[in-house]
């Protein structure tokens, strides 16, 4: 298909072309199967940090090092990523596949900001606090919780943005829409993870 | 060239069992070994460090290495057929899963010949397996070598899930699915939600000895238990990684040799369901001394007990399904049988371990070892015996020898019971595990002595064994679809080894023990689902492979990111990272040329097919 013809939309298409066809369902199921491993991997990762949150080993804690506003402006961005994916997806069940390019692409720069933001914050810490990965059993714990999340970030950046570019030369289809949908999906994942990131990290680094 | 680029999954089951099987028999040396080592007081025949990096590698071989691909061997040939499917989910991650697990255990096996291997214990506790008292690069093999290898465990088992969820043919039933499938669907779903604990473990141990991380240093805050609680919380659900195929095994092998369909069938699904749940709540009572405290070690011990009642439901289904039953002692089913007491008195053994107070007793002793190998050879081993035999004509068109087959059986099980029944005897007065030597005159030499003999009998058996396969490979591929006429199950309603498409039309399945059911109905074969059409295949591709070297490279290169070389290239190249990112650049590569191009595979026509 070539680019002009991608922006029109195809008559042909179903409903919920992600599950048109059965490789489609099953992606869209094997998706979920993975995020479930994908919980228990960063369920792993929390219950490190928090059996590790208190051994600052005479390094910066948790309370000296945080600056909430930076935090929220983070979480505000990729809190506003969900939505704009969840756009996208509304626009690829109304077969609209210009208006689901346009809101992925705002999906990836909101996200782009937010990877910005987390490697400014860790750059502060490792400059001005002295706060890098050999710190404490609190630093290894807080730069492999958070910076496990921020590469799920990149890579579902990188993910998106060449499924952009394979929207772009193929179209919407029952063999794109799947791994698109699955995209979505990934993303609203690493958001929820990133809530919990938000209470647990930062907020209990706070005031707990 | 063909079996490199193959997504065929009962392609890919070969390459599972050669690989599994080349390194089981690398794990089995080191067994020999060991036993060798262990034969008399006082023997100088290896010194302590190669005994440690020994037993670390032969626990590791065998679990990760050996047993596992083996099952997935197994699980690959097998399960498509019997839930009528023309392939798994995604032939393509099939084909990644046994790469990447292939991968990871040449890197793991690598550390033979490149500096030492691995010297932690298989459990790799922490602070031995920390840079101060490893300093070798063993356990960064162990770390990353086990991370790729686990990644194709984690895809394997996502891919059956879906296989099992969407692709049963018409009528299947989940309560009519056979119980290697049910066991498949379970075990499957353990690996999704324990490997992702030892990932991270092997992650946080990698970042302690590579980037200086302190999560499990006390001197920078961190906390050994930590690492304990991590790995047995995925350690205790791998047991039934491990045990549930064979139980699933079982349950095929001894209603087809007994004439009789399964016993309690419905509670067998239970009993596997609520084993695999409870597996996970018991991951502690590998750690009753390391001081925890009575409340939570009265906690895990009533729960590990608790397992017991439902792998009992599972040995009395057994004996009732042979019960009256016209039993045929094939060699597959004297290792289905055979397997009943031996994995009873490990069960028998678990519970007296459970016990925690009885525990501070029997905690690094023999009496351990030969519990678990009374569980994980008694048990798996022998049920992966008896599916090889019992399954062997399906993959490969060829019956193995019986005559050989029950010389494998006797020889390995009284080689089995001479290794590892004496051992609990040894535990119980007092012998250490993991210790290279012993002392004269503790009354240890006498039983020493028989349980080395005893594995020199394994051996034998193994053996025989090979050369049944060997002698087998010989033969005309001459076995029928059914060839040991009582099969019940989807596989054996289609030809000897299996057409690239498994079903030329997809069955209907009417009942529990599909062909059984037509079979007693006086039919000779199934009733077809769909007319003859033409049948979508995926295409070969060499990406899989691909990808699993860049990882395989890019592991090493992190691991010798650290290290000083001789020749400034070599440095410039490892200290920047350069050789890393080289590797992870071949494997994102290719998954970018597989999202650009779309496999839209090929297709088989019904002109070309058999019989038609």
């Amino acid at each position: 298909m070539t680019t002009a013809h991608a922006e029109a939309a195809d008559a042909n298409l179903p409903h919920e072309p992600e599950k048109a066809t059965l490789e489609g369902r099953n992606k869209v199921l094997a998706f979920w199967l993975f995020l479930g491993g994908e919980a228990v991997l960063f369920g792993t990762l929390f219950a490190t940090f928090l059996a590790l949150r208190n051994q600052t080993n005479e390094g910066p804690s948790a309370n000296e090092l945080f600056h909430l506003p930076l935090v929220a402006a983070a979480t505000f961005l990729l809190l506003a990523s969900s939505l704009t994916s969840v756009f996208a997806i509304q626009a690829m069940h109304r077969n609209h596949p210009a208006q689901l390019r346009n809101w992925l692409v705002v999906t990836v720069v909101l996200g782009a900001l937010f990877l910005g933001l987390e490697i400014y914050e860790f750059s502060e810490y490792v400059r001005h606090e002295e706060f890098g990965m050999t710190t404490s059993a609190f630093s290894s714990a807080f730069y492999t919780l958070v910076g496990f999340h921020g590469a799920h970030v990149a890579f579902g950046f990188v993910w998106i943005a060449v499924l952009i570019g394979q929207l772009s030369r193929k179209g919407l289809t029952v063999v794109t829409a799947p791994k698109i949908y699955v995209s979505a999906m990934y993303w609203h994942f690493i958001d929820v993870v990133w809530v919990f990131i938000f209470t647990v990290v930062y907020l209990l680094g706070k005031v707990g | 060239m063909d079996w490199i680029t193959t997504v065929d999954h009962k392609k890919i089951a070969v390459l599972y069992l050669w690989a599994g099987g080349f390194f089981f028999g690398i794990g089995g040396l080191e067994a020999i070994l060991i036993r060798i080592q262990l034969i008399k007081p006082m023997n100088t025949f290896l010194d302590a460090q190669t005994f440690n990096e020994l037993i670390t590698m032969h626990g590791t071989t065998m679990i990760f290495l050996g047993v596992m691909p083996i099952i997935f061997a197994l699980m690959n040939a097998v399960i498509p057929l019997q839930i009528g499917a023309r392939d798994v989910a995604f032939p393509f991650l099939n084909a990644l899963g046994f790469w990447t697990f292939l991968f990871g255990g040449l890197l793991l096996n690598l550390s033979w010949i490149m500096g030492g291997a691995p010297d932690a214990g298989w459990t790799a506790y922490t602070p031995l397996s920390s840079a101060d008292y490893s300093a070798t690069h063993g356990v960064d093999f162990y770390t990353i070598g086990l991370q790729i290898a686990g990644l194709g465990t984690l895809i394997g088992g996502i891919n059956f899930l879906a296989t099992i969820i969407t692709m049963r043919a018409p009528g299947m039933s989940f309560m009519r699915m056979p119980m290697f499938a049910w066991a498949t669907f379970i075990t499957s779903a353990i690996i999704l939600f324990a490997f992702p604990a030892i990932t991270v473990g092997l992650v946080l141990l990698t970042f302690d000895r590579i980037l200086g991380a302190n999560f499990f240093d006390v001197a920078g805050g961190g906390n050994p238990v930590l690492w304990q609680h991590i790995f047995w919380i995925f350690g205790h659900p791998e047991v039934y990684i491990l045990i549930l195929p064979a139980f699933g095994i079982i349950s095929e092998v001894i209603p087809t040799f007994s004439r009789k369909r399964l016993f309690g069938y419905s509670s067998m699904v239970f009993a596997t369901i609520l084993i695999a749940f409870l597996g996970f709540m018991v991951w502690a009572h590998h750690m009753f001394t390391t001081g925890l405290g009575p409340v939570a070690n009265a906690l895990f011990s009533v729960s590990t007990m608790l397992i017991a009642v439902p792998t009992g439901i599972k040995i009395f289904n057994w004996l009732f399904t042979m019960w009256g039953g016209q039993v045929r002692f094939t060699s597959a089913n004297l290792f289905a049988v055979g397997f009943i007491p031996t994995f009873t008195m490990g069960g028998v053994t678990g519970v007296m371990l459970a016990s925690a107070p009885a525990d501070f007793q029997f905690h690094d002793t023999y009496f351990v070892v030969a519990h678990f190998h009374y569980v994980i050879v008694g048990g798996l081993v022998l049920g992966l015996f008896s599916g090889l035999h019992y399954w062997w004509p399906k993959m490969f068109g060829r019956m193995l020898s019986e005559t050989l087959g029950k010389w494998t059986f006797w020889t390995f099980i009284i080689g089995f019971h001479m290794t590892f029944f004496v051992q609990h005897f040894l535990g119980l007065m007092g012998m250490q595990r993991r210790v290279f030597t012993y002392l004269p005159n503790q009354d240890f030499d006498l039983l020493n002595l028989i349980s080395t003999i005893g594995a020199g009998l394994m051996g034998v058996g193994m053996i025989i064994f090979l050369l049944n396969v060997f002698l087998t490979s010989r033969k005309p591929a001459d076995a029928g679809n059914d060839p040991w006429e009582d099969g019940r199950t989807l596989e054996w309603t289609i030809p000897s080894p299996p057409p690239e498409y498994n079903f030329k039309q997809t069955p209907l399945v009417r009942g529990l023990d599909a062909f059984w059911k037509e079979k007693t109905a006086g039919h000779k074969a199934m009733t077809p689902s769909e007319p003859v059409g033409s049948i979508h295949m995926p295409s070969a591709t060499p990406l899989p492979f691909v990808m699993s070297v860049g990882i395989f490279i890019a592991g090493l290169g992190f691991m010798f990111s650290r290290d000083e070389f001789g020749s400034a290239v070599m440095s410039f190249l490892f200290n920047n990272y350069i050789v890393t990112a080289l590797g992870l650049l071949i494997t994102f590569g290719s998954m970018l040329l597989r999202s650009l191009y779309d496999d839209h595979g090929w297709h088989i026509e019904p002109e070309e097919l058999e019989g038609s």
